[in-house]
């Protein structure tokens, strides 16, 4: 093995993060990335209806797809997948998804600090323009011996692991 | 015989990710659901994603639960939630109660705890406000 670890690639590691866990059960997708951003894709499913009389995808798979996309514009931004914890999310929904439409979440990450990474980004269906919601959160960076960063991965909550 | 925690009906999104009533408490729902790869971030924590979600289903659950008692029954539409991470997501079963902060003719504003073993340590917080159409 060697100890040089290479750059994170968000289409890369979006391989392996997709293929199991809560983000392949809703079947999340690499979409694109800039210096700073990533977008993924958050496909239309039957069973991810928030309502039982409209064929509207629920929220949640949208904070879902927003967290996801979140953690992935740090590493993307600092170039190393080393362990973040989502401390703060918001997201403000200006309109319902289009129906049986996929979702896709663009986020960039526009400020890192020793400790902290924040981010805001945008949930679309087909237009970034007309934005199915916008969100900001705030990340701890969770320091780590760099010899140990294979192990490590985005994990929810908490710094005190 | 009519059990109020089983008749209320969670959307689609909530069943397949295996939410489900687990109590009435002060005629509120209480949510709850099992740890499993649908939950999984990092291998053995729950993803933020799916605590968000179990949040969120408390809170539409609550406000659903208290306007079926004022005969009233809008379509409910989010306009936004805010969460906290306070700690992480082990393997473990989570609950989740909302509070109902303000209901009003439009709006109804909420906060929701989510825990694990310790009711008195939250894993995660969210507040919502939702518009009732």
């Amino acid at each position: 093995m060697s100890s040089q670890q290479a750059r994170f690639d968000p289409k890369e590691a979006s391989k392996f993060f997709f293929r199991h866990g809560h983000s392949g059960w809703l079947g999340l997708t690499y979409r694109d990335h800039g210096e700073n951003w990533v977008e993924l894709e958050l496909p239309w499913r039957e069973d991810l209806l928030g309502e039982p009389d409209r064929p509207v995808l629920a929220s949640g798979p949208i904070v879902s797809l927003m967290d996801m996309a979140s953690g992935m514009s740090i590493w993307q931004t600092t170039g190393s997948f080393t362990p973040i914890a989502t401390l703060d999310l918001r997201v403000d929904y200006q309109r319902p998804a289009r129906e049986r439409g996929a979702v896709y979440g663009r986020v960039e990450c526009y400020r890192t600090t020793r400790s902290a990474a924040f981010v805001r980004g945008i949930a679309h269906d087909g237009d970034p323009d007309d934005p199915v919601a916008h969100v900001a959160g705030v990340f701890m960076t969770i320091a780590s011996d760099p010899r140990q960063k294979m192990e490590t991965a985005k994990s929810e909550g908490g710094t005190d692991e | 015989m009519s059990d109020p925690a089983r008749d209320l009906v969670l959307p689609a999104y909530a069943r397949a990710l295996g939410i489900e009533v687990h109590a009435l408490e002060d005629d509120l729902p209480v949510l709850t659901v099992d740890f499993g790869p649908n939950v999984e971030g990092r291998p053995g924590h729950f993803h933020g994603g799916a605590t968000a979600g179990l949040l969120e289903n408390a809170g539409y659950a609550a406000l659903r639960a208290v306007l079926v008692r004022e005969g009233r029954n809008p379509q409910l539409k989010p306009i936004n939630i805010t969460v906290q991470y306070l700690s992480a997501g082990k393997q473990k079963q989570t609950f989740a109660l909302a509070r109902i902060t303000r209901l009003g003719r439009r709006n109804a504003n909420l906060s929701v705890e989510a825990w694990q073993d310790d009711r008195n340590r939250p894993i995660a917080t969210a507040i919502m406000n939702i518009l009732m159409g």
